[in-house]
């Protein structure tokens, strides 16, 4: 640490012919303490994990296509498990738990938090790098750790077959007494490593927004982005421990003969749900909430206005970090609650609507009467307006204790955290990754295959996904491989809408690997007049070390 | 680039970051215990409450109203013992005394111990459902074919006439479950 600032003074003496100075491929990239480098790494390590998720996720809808069992038996032989019946529904658990945890842990948070956040929030607070470049690194490599663990859990015993079959929420019995062998334990290992990667990265973002600000850059100017970031890290730092405390008391209880979710030894499995609520409602809002503020930078630059309502904007998100503490048990209103207690969840989660509608509307206000363009970044965030919105208003419905009861754990579920995470949250990070395309790579992006991934992309998923909430309405319960004669249609669209979707990713691969090798080099600021943010007065991509000499900021 | 004053800002906030992770972590374990005193005080789960000869400082009064109350007994498959009630319902005045018996009966040929949980439904009763005195409180160990009679002596708290979610509550089932008591795991 002391050689770094003793060696400061000498850097800033040659910053002209200095600056730019990259160390060699492995350094660079294996000992990364670059913000912008970890930033890439992550995003390279999201779009793999997304891979890996996307084809889990292409299995399980072309088992669901036709009723009965098609190929799981195959699969799971192909897995390195038994042919049978039982390790084929098995693999299916773990198809679901895969499919959940690498989404939520290995794909969004990822490219949301450590990807765009470790990108821009320190360009965008006019700071060199985060206030942690080292702990940054050890925060990306433990999640690469954790991935890899969890992937293995694949192909070690958990029970039934090969693999953690316990649902991405883990709970106990299931988890405990229901699966003997090491997969869970691994796959809980995994969470561990993730979650203390986060809760690195959460307090070095912390660090970094808090005291790393340029000079004029404060709390009330700062870009709505990194503000959502900010509000995201205390949420983790809050949240991500008491995961940790329930795991490890799920290990403790499947290896050392603990009884905290035992009911023969006087515990109670429905505390399991609490404490994972507790964490897992926030979570939730740890994926959204950077994707508001990308959208928030979007909306405002393609409509060149400022958003309107900034304050509100900001303190929306802070409300919505607040409230989503006390409103987990909406997610478990069938463990036997009295009614007072539904009744204060329901109202609890009906209030957060009232922020989330402040956003909406505030992204409307600032598009209205604005000079818009629909480039690729914009008509992606306008999707995710649209795809929050129908998510939002379906979420408000399963708020209700009572209607809950009828819907919970089905397909309408289901579709209703679709709407807002695969389409919500993902439409977010392909504006977010189309928007700082020209900025990361130094290269514009096709335009026509751009749009084209956008419309085939938002077709697919809405044939994917719409029809869910008809199946959870005529009773499909989530998570079986195998369902009655009558959910077939719908469950077969659902299908051809994910087909439809893969399609719209081949145009993101084909126009990622093309504007990398032949797209037209980006100037600084390709956006014009609305991007107003600090990242675009650099070079495009920026210099390897920037704002030697701190901006100002009126 | 960073100067040695930020340097120490910054450490000192990572510092107080990370204390209230730590204290995130306890907080998490400390629910075990938490949630177990949110049960019995609130009687959260149909969890029942226990009599206090201390602390109740008169003897609950009687009404004259009636509440029928049923007897629900469960077994372990890992329990070889037969467990049941000696009479399935018994009709209670709210507030008076009321003593039931459960029969088990150790149906191996080894002496075992077992440990019971209990609950009452619905809900909302469970703060109400007082016990003076359970077989549940303590574990039971049973000599082969030995057959016990358990006494439970509870009564209803006359306050359960007056919280509005309770008051029209006609039945309760009170539930028991024997488990055998392994000895790796701690009873708590």
């Amino acid at each position: 640490m002391t050689d770094i600032a003793a060696t400061a003074p000498i850097h800033a003496d040659h910053a002209h012919d200095d600056h730019d100075h990259k160390p060699g491929f492995f350094v660079r990239w294996f000992m990364s303490t670059n913000h912008k480098d970890i930033g890439t790494l992550y995003l390279i390590f999201a779009i793999i994990a997304g891979i890996v998720g996307g084809v889990l996720s292409g299995m399980m809808r072309l088992e669901l296509a036709e009723p009965g069992i098609q190929y799981l038996q195959g699969w799971a032989q192909f897995m390195g498990g038994a042919g049978d019946e039982v390790a084929g529904k098995h693999f299916w658990n773990v198809m679901i738990t895969a499919h959940g945890l690498i989404m939520v842990f290995f794909m969004v948070m990822p490219a949301m938090i450590g990807g765009f956040g470790n990108w821009f929030v320190p360009l965008m607070i006019g700071a060199p790098d985060m206030a942690f470049p080292r702990m940054n690194n050890v925060s990306f490599w433990l999640t690469a750790v954790a991935f890899v663990m969890l992937v293995g859990s694949m192909f070690v015993p958990g029970g039934s077959g090969n693999g953690a079959g316990t649902g991405w929420t883990v709970y106990a019995p299931l988890s405990t007494s229901g699966s003997a062998g090491p997969a869970v334990d691994m796959a809980i290992f995994s969470l561990h490593l993730a979650g203390a990667a986060s809760i690195l990265g959460a307090i070095n973002f912390i660090t970094t927004i808090f005291n790393m600000r340029a000079p004029g850059m404060t709390l009330h100017k700062m870009p709505l982005f990194v503000w959502s970031v900010l509000v995201t890290a205390f949420l983790l730092l809050l949240a991500l421990p008491v995961l940790a405390a329930a795991i490890t008391m799920l290990i403790t209880d499947r290896n050392f003969g603990t009884t905290f979710y035992d009911a023969t030894g006087g515990g109670d499995p429905v505390l399991y749900q609490h404490l994972f609520w507790f964490f897992g409602h926030p979570e939730v809002y740890i994926m959204i909430l950077p994707g508001f503020g990308i959208v928030s930078q979007i909306i405002s630059t393609f409509s060149r206005k400022p958003v309107f309502g900034y304050l509100g904007m900001a303190y929306a998100m802070v409300a919505i970090g607040v409230v989503g503490f006390i409103v987990w048990a909406h997610h478990m209103f069938t463990v036997g609650m009295s009614v007072n207690l539904k009744m204060y969840f329901t109202a609890a989660t009906m209030v957060i609507a009232v922020p989330t509608g402040i956003k909406i509307f505030s992204w409307i206000a600032t598009m209205w009467g604005g000079s818009i363009s629909f480039k690729t970044p914009m008509v992606w965030a306008i999707g995710f307006i649209f795809m929050f919105t129908v998510g939002g208003v379906t979420g408000v419905v399963l708020a209700n204790g009572g209607v809950d009861t009828a819907l919970h754990d089905t397909y309408y579920v289901v579709a209703h955290f679709h709407y807002v995470l695969s389409l919500g949250a993902v439409f977010s990070l392909f504006a977010g990754f189309y928007y700082w395309f020209p900025k990361m790579s130094g290269r514009m992006y096709s335009e026509v295959l751009g749009q084209l991934h956008f419309w085939i992309f938002f077709i697919g998923v809405n044939v994917l996904f719409f029809p869910q909430h008809f199946l959870g309405q005529q009773g499909m319960p989530r998570r079986y491989p195998d369902y009655a004669e009558a959910y077939a249609y719908w469950h077969l669209i659902s299908s051809y809408g994910y087909a439809i979707m893969a399609v719209g990713m081949v145009f993101f691969f084909v126009n990622v690997i093309y504007s990398l090798v032949a797209g037209k080099k980006a100037v600084d600021n390709p956006w014009g007049e609305g991007a107003t943010t600090l990242e675009w007065t650099l070079s495009s991509p920026p210099p390897f070390h920037q704002f030697n000499e701190l901006p100002r900021i009126a | 680039m960073t100067s040695d004053a930020i340097r120490r800002k910054n450490k000192r906030l990572a510092l107080v970051a990370a204390t209230i992770a730590v204290a995130m972590v306890g907080l998490g374990f400390a629910a075990v215990p938490l949630y177990n005193l949110f049960c019995r005080v609130t009687g959260y789960g149909g969890t029942t409450q226990r009599y206090d000869p201390v602390a109740a400082a008169e003897e609950p009064k009687v009404l004259s109203d009636t509440v029928s109350v049923r007897f629900d007994a469960n077994v372990s498959p890992k329990l070889p013992w037969k467990f049941y009630p000696e009479h399935p319902r018994d009709t209670v005045t709210i507030g008076a005394r009321d003593m039931t018996i459960f029969i088990a009966r150790n149906e191996s040929s080894r002496p075992i111990t077992g440990t019971a949980t209990f609950n009452v439904t619905p809900d909302q009763a469970g703060k109400y459902f007082t016990k003076i005195q359970c077989f549940c409180f303590t574990q039971q160990t049973l000599q082969p074919g030995e057959q016990v009679r358990m006494p439970v002596l509870f009564f209803v708290d006359p306050k359960i006439k007056e919280d509005v979610d309770a008051r029209d509550i006609q039945e309760i089932t009170l539930s028991y479950t024997f488990y055998p008591v392994d000895d790796g795991k701690k009873a708590s």
